[in-house]
């Protein structure tokens, strides 16, 4: 089975959106990896004619009635953004910003 | 403040509150007493709001005064849960109050609305004594991955009350509070349930609505009671259970209202067992399974056996593939959950000035996780990343198919329930398995298929090895919820008797002393 190199886990790192210390980069390569070797358990299994399950429980086409319902005060939902400007929340630049 | 009303269970409280010989302030502030004071030694609760809580204990009190002048019909229709006090773990959200899910990303996060069962439980005119500590985001199985601190668990304040729901099962474990609420994933309900000498039940998936709980892996999470007894815990799942519109998950399956009336006296409860077929799954022995802990199920299993169940040997051949397969499935799940937090809307947020947004959300991921919470977020995405998917990710849920279908097979065959041990081990001491994920991962090893299955199962105490509380497991079919707990109570009244039962947790008194050592100051100790 698979196993991760430094580049791998600095690639996925990145992926998950994680800024990590070369320590931890370090660590979890050797972590993940002992990890990664458990998972080698299941290719034990002849698993070609079984069928996925994605849900235990068989709930299909949960639907509602499209009613509106009131939402949350504006100012609920505002209060715990870390930057706010009035009426918004401040987003950090997606657009034009030095590094796009 | 009259001590023995904490060690009281929530059924007894009840009937004295709805007679008038106890108000609800005199048990909420016994409870916030003690839940106070062993806060240093224990570290079970993340917040406690006192003011709140006896606001409400004062309008239940003025619920039972209404009450008792309207007569005994009006007392007997209150909720059995009016005026007692309530864990919620963290991940619980509760209009106003403090949300963090043991994670500094979430700190000083304020929940704008109820979760469902927080809804539920003022329903019932329950009071939430406070929020309870929890490994961060709910992973980890002993509590030691919160980012506020290990729990010390009260039977040996160098171990660890089990995980992830450590603080409610600790703050039942006490007497802090009748009932607690956890969560479950992999075993975060009855794997501290064992390891605390608690009762702790994860129902079936789709039982609770998860609308205002901080999510963890969707296609398991499921909401349970902790209490000191299975007639407290089955009254807190009735409170709690039942489809609630805003998670679709949450199945339209009635909830059975016999979850109120358990039978209290022993002959009755233990007549249940008489012409049941219970099933002992030999997978469940586990390699590591410490000799005491199997003595004590082996003996338990003879007791049910002795008062008139049927015990029959079952297999349940994919069992060891349950933790591969989990720990795929729950980090893909986790990593597609957690992407959520970015700093932007709440939570914590690093920004520069300047900078690359890919870089803020990078800086404020890594600084507001933990190491678990980031091992599993790795480890999801890279199990759902590109080429990696079909081997990983598919061939864990067509496993998880086999799983399902060695219990589908066992109830099919007329087995009622299975009986196993709940944790291979009793509490184990910090940093014991910290610096082995798949070590901690271990524990989990019997609880993990039922979560994968969606089914439901129940812990109940069965005695003590060296002295530590075990817990044994009774799994049953989806929905079977009051048949596990009617097997719990019989359990329960077939060792009535037993010397291990009216003992306290053994080193509680230390958590009097308020110059106690923190469990940080005992993780620390033991590093």
């Amino acid at each position: 089975m698979a196993s991760l190199s430094r580049a791998d886990v600095e690639h996925v790192a990145f992926l998950a959106r994680l800024g990590l210390t070369p320590q931890e980069l370090d660590q979890l390569q050797g972590q993940l990896n002992h990890i990664l070797e458990q998972y080698a358990k299941l290719s034990e299994i002849d698993t070609s004619a079984i069928p996925p399950t994605a849900q235990t429980i068989e709930l299909e086409n949960i639907l509602r009635e499209d009613v509106a319902t009131p939402s949350l005060p504006q100012d609920a939902v505002l209060a715990n953004a870390s930057r706010r400007e009035g009426e918004f929340i401040v987003v950090p630049p997606i657009l034009g910003g030095e590094g796009s | 403040m009259d001590g023995t009303l904490t060690r009281l269970p929530g059924h007894a409280l009840a009937s004295r509150l709805r007679a008038g010989e106890l108000s609800s302030r005199e048990i909420v502030g016994a409870s916030l007493e003690l839940a106070e004071r062993h806060n240093r030694a224990l570290n079970a609760w993340l917040t406690i709001d006192r003011e709140r809580a006896l606001a409400e204990a004062d309008s239940a009190d003025a619920r039972f005064a209404a009450a008792r002048a309207e007569g005994p019909a009006a007392t007997a229709a209150l909720h059995p849960l009016l005026g007692l006090p309530v864990a919620l773990k963290d991940l619980v959200s509760l209009a106003g109050g403090q949300c963090t899910a043991g994670s500094r990303i979430l700190e000083g996060y304020v929940a704008p609305y109820d979760a469902h069962i927080t809804e539920r439980l003022r329903e019932a005119g329950a009071i939430v004594l406070g929020k309870t500590n929890m490994d961060e985001f709910a992973m980890g199985s002993s509590n030691e991955w919160s980012a506020f601190g290990p729990v010390s668990n009260p039977w040996d304040l160098d171990r660890v009350p089990g995980g992830s729901s450590g603080g409610s099962a600790t703050a039942v474990a006490a007497g802090h509070v009748p009932f607690g609420i956890g969560t479950a994933t992999g075993g975060s309900i009855r794997q501290p349930a064992a390891l605390t000498g608690t009762v702790g039940m994860k129902p079936t998936y789709g039982r609770v609505s998860r609308y205002g709980i901080v999510a963890f892996a969707s296609s398991l999470d499921q909401i349970g009671p902790f209490a000191r007894d299975t007639r407290d815990a089955a009254a807190l799942l009735h409170a709690v259970a039942g489809r609630d519109e805003r998670d679709s998950t949450s199945a339209p399956v009635p909830v059975p209202d016999e979850l109120l009336t358990l039978p209290a006296g022993d002959d009755e409860a233990a007549g249940w067992l008489r012409g049941k077929r219970l099933g002992l799954p030999r997978e469940y022995f586990v390699a590591g399974m410490e000799p005491e802990v199997e003595a004590r199920i082996r003996e338990a299993v003879a007791a049910l056996e002795g008062a008139g169940a049927t015990v029959e040997d079952v297999s349940l051949p994919h069992t060891d593939y349950g933790l591969a397969t989990y720990y795929i499935v729950a980090p893909a799940e986790a990593s597609a959950n957690l992407a959520r937090y970015d700093g932007v809307r709440y939570g914590l947020s690093i920004r520069e000035a300047g900078r690359d947004f890919i870089a803020d959300y990078l800086a404020t991921r890594g600084a507001g996780f933990g190491p678990e919470v980031k091992r599993r977020i790795m480890l999801g995405t890279y199990a759902l990343s590109a080429g990696y998917y079909d081997a990983f990710y598919v061939k864990a849920q067509k496993v998880r198919t086999l799983i399902k279908r060695d219990f589908d097979d066992v109830f099919g065959s007329g087995i009622d329930a299975l009986v196993a041990p709940t944790s291979p081990t009793v509490a184990f001491r910090f940093g014991a398995r910290i610096a082995d994920p798949v070590a901690m991962y271990l524990s989990d090893a019997c609880t993990l298929p039922v979560n994968m299955a969606g089914l439901p199962g129940l812990s109940v105490p069965c005695g003590l090895a060296e002295g530590l509380p075990v817990g044994l497991q009774f799994i049953g079919p989806a929905w079977s919820e009051l048949a596990l707990l009617r097997f719990g109570r019989a359990y329960e009244a077939i060792t009535a008797g037993a010397g291990w039962r009216s003992l306290e947790p053994a080193q509680l008194h230390l958590a009097d002393d308020p110059s106690a050592r923190t469990p940080m100051d005992r993780r620390a100790a033991l590093a």
